[in-house]
């Protein structure tokens, strides 16, 4: 039981009310094991980014149960919710979010500060993880002089810098070409994934499925399919 | 978190300059126009002001300010002077009477006659000459601002010659001895100042039955100046007011009665629209520029609380450069316009209520930027 960091039972989620109500989620049952990388799958619309989402604490569910390493975001305050993400959730984004008027060492130790470290004790840490994501040499470039591939490396540096637990990727190949995506996914996989540390990917990109543990199908609201990485791809 | 606030504020250049002019345009704005009412204010008793030594002001109960005057009979100081406490009182004449320059042209001055024997009301510093050089034939003391700008002699070439000691001029057809200059507070009108004594004053003014403007009263030591004043309007049927009383008398006449509070309110509170619309509009267009990554801050565990924290760090670092700016601006203006004909004054009190006014602006546009903060959902991180 130890090694499930997390974990979905019924998980309910609705936008609107009335005729325009729109159910994301119809009753989702997921679990995630630490040390692995979930892959969630499916078409637009069937509710992958609510349900990375609500994994994430950054949006409330209507009904059922959501536990990230025991953690149940319902009965929180805001205030402590907070906390909870800015120690154990790591964020890597399409669009990078890199903060284009801060370096890549300032971007990158921006979690630390949150969780209230010095300044120079955060930007340190910050450009020892640049190192160990191969972007040493531009701790001090701003995001507009970074590729793609570099920004979302940095965005990588900034979701593991505070060593969270669960780090949650949304289509972090999406906006890069194939082979920039595939170093990206090669990084991920060697330096991120760890036994104390869960994966969750959303992602369109079949071309990254060899890199996932397991991948979970979902479609209209449901996961409709859980299955190893390979299996996946044979099927 | 504070320095990625500042780095964020500051890395928008445009917006930042944008804010920051705006909040300096509001600043110099209500704290130029507002020194310059208060400048013109303080010129309505000007004559007040260098006139300190009397504790209490005697005259018609009809009088509303300093240069409306309604003179009284010669006889009414020695009423004034017989009532009980009173040290001392001596009449004084204030009028304004046309002297005629050397080349002919003629010039309206504010003439002051103090009495004969003690001279009591004289200029509060005299640069040139004496006060007591006024007992001399036909003397007079003329304003240091005047003698080199209104009452200087104007050569044929068009050259300004100031006027000087020994020079003559007339006043209302009557030959006048220039014996001294003084430093006096420039009046509302900003004309000449001239000082003389009380029995050549009237000499200088047009024949009339009642000359005396006022009287100035000291009181015997340990009086009450208030029950004086009540004492000497019981006895003589006058008004009697002390200095701080015809003072404010004279500005709430110009603030009732002149257009000049409404002008110069009109245009601080311009001042104040144009921080709020400019300085607000821009800097609630920085937060919604930046709202997604406020929102990637909240998702990565920023509380709502730390994200308040940078807005209003921001808001005062762009409120105080702009508010530094505008009022170093202000201050510089005045400092230029020191010696001309625009009046400029810029006390403490102003500044508190200029930095008062843009501490509003900024709050009205962090109050803003915060409601926009606040209602974020870190969900928005997750839509491209």
């Amino acid at each position: 039981m130890n090694n499930i960091a997390v974990r979905c039972k019924g998980v309910t989620k609705s936008y609107g009310v009335g005729e325009t109500q729109v159910r994301a989620l119809r009753g989702v049952d997921l679990e995630i094991k630490t040390g692995e990388m979930m892959m969630l799958v499916g078409p637009s619309g069937s509710g992958k980014t609510t349900l990375i989402s609500i994994i994430a604490g950054v949006l409330e569910r209507d009904e059922g149960e959501c536990l990230v390493f025991g953690h149940d975001y319902k009965h929180v305050s805001h205030w402590e919710k907070a906390r909870f993400r800015g120690q154990n959730i790591g964020f890597v984004f399409q669009l990078f979010n890199l903060i284009p008027t801060l370096s890549a060492a300032e971007n990158v130790a921006a979690p630390l500060l949150i969780n209230g470290l010095k300044r120079s004790d955060a930007l340190e840490s910050a450009r020892d993880i640049l190192n160990r994501v191969g972007m040493g040499d531009r701790t001090y470039s701003l995001p507009r002089e970074l590729s793609g591939g570099q920004q979302q490396r940095v965005a990588i540096a900034r979701a593991m810098v505070h060593s969270p637990k669960l780090i949650v990727c949304d289509e972090p190949t999406s906006a890069l070409d194939h082979e920039t995506g595939h170093k990206v996914m090669e990084l991920l996989h060697e330096v991120v994934v760890g036994v104390e540390r869960a994966l969750i990917v959303v992602t369109h990109d079949s071309r990254i499925f060899e890199f996932a543990n397991r991948i979970a199908r979902m479609d209209d609201g449901h996961i409709i399919s859980v299955s190893d990485s390979r299996d996946f791809r044979l099927s | 978190m504070n320095f990625i606030a500042l780095k964020m504020l500051i890395g928008d250049r445009a917006k930042y300059l944008g804010i920051i002019m705006g909040l300096t345009f509001a600043s110099l704005l209500i704290t130029q126009q507002s020194a310059i009412f208060l400048g013109l204010m303080t010129r309505t008793f000007a004559f007040l002001t260098d006139t300190g030594y009397p504790d209490i002001w005697v005259m018609d109960p009809k009088v509303q300010y300093t240069d409306d005057l309604k003179p009284l009979k010669e006889t009414e100081f020695l009423r004034v002077r017989g009532v009980e406490g009173v040290a001392w009182a001596v009449p004084m004449y204030k009028g304004l009477l046309k002297a005629r320059l050397p080349n002919g042209t003629f010039q309206t001055c504010n003439v002051i006659g103090l009495d004969d024997e003690t001279l009591i009301g004289g200029p509060p510093q005299m640069i040139q000459g004496q006060l007591s050089d006024l007992r001399r034939s036909d003397a007079i003391i003329v304003d240091s601002f005047s003698i080199m700008d209104k009452l200087a002699k104007v050569m044929p070439d068009g050259k300004r010659v100031p006027l000087k000691i020994g020079d003559t001029m007339e006043l209302n057809d009557h030959r006048a001895v220039v014996v001294g200059i003084c430093k006096a507070t420039r009046p509302f009108q900003s004309q000449p100042v001239i000082y003389t004594t009380y029995s050549r004053a009237t000499i200088f003014a047009p024949r009339e039955r009642k000359l005396m403007s006022f009287v100035l009263v000291k009181a015997k030591p340990g009086m009450d100046i208030n029950t004086m004043c009540n004492r000497i309007q019981a006895t003589t049927g006058l008004a009697a007011y002390t200095w701080n009383e015809f003072k404010i008398l004279t500005v709430r006449y110009f603030m009732k009665y002149t257009g000049i509070p409404v002008n110069f309110g009109v245009t601080v509170i311009l001042g104040f629209i144009v921080g709020v619309a400019i300085a607000g509009q821009t800097f609630y267009n920085f937060t919604q520029d930046n709202l997604r990554y406020f929102g990637t801050l909240k998702a990565m565990g920023a509380s709502d609380g730390m994200l308040l924290r940078m807005i209003l760090l921001q808001a005062a670092m762009v409120g105080s450069i702009g508010y530094g700016i505008g009022v170093g601006a202000a201050s510089v203006f005045g400092t230029l316009s020191g010696n001309t004909e625009l009046s400029f004054r810029l006390p403490w009190q102003l500044l508190a209520a200029s930095a008062t006014a843009v501490t509003l602006i900024c709050a009205a546009s962090a109050a803003l930027s915060m409601w926009k903060v606040v209602r974020l959902e870190p969900a928005i991180v997750f839509k491209s």
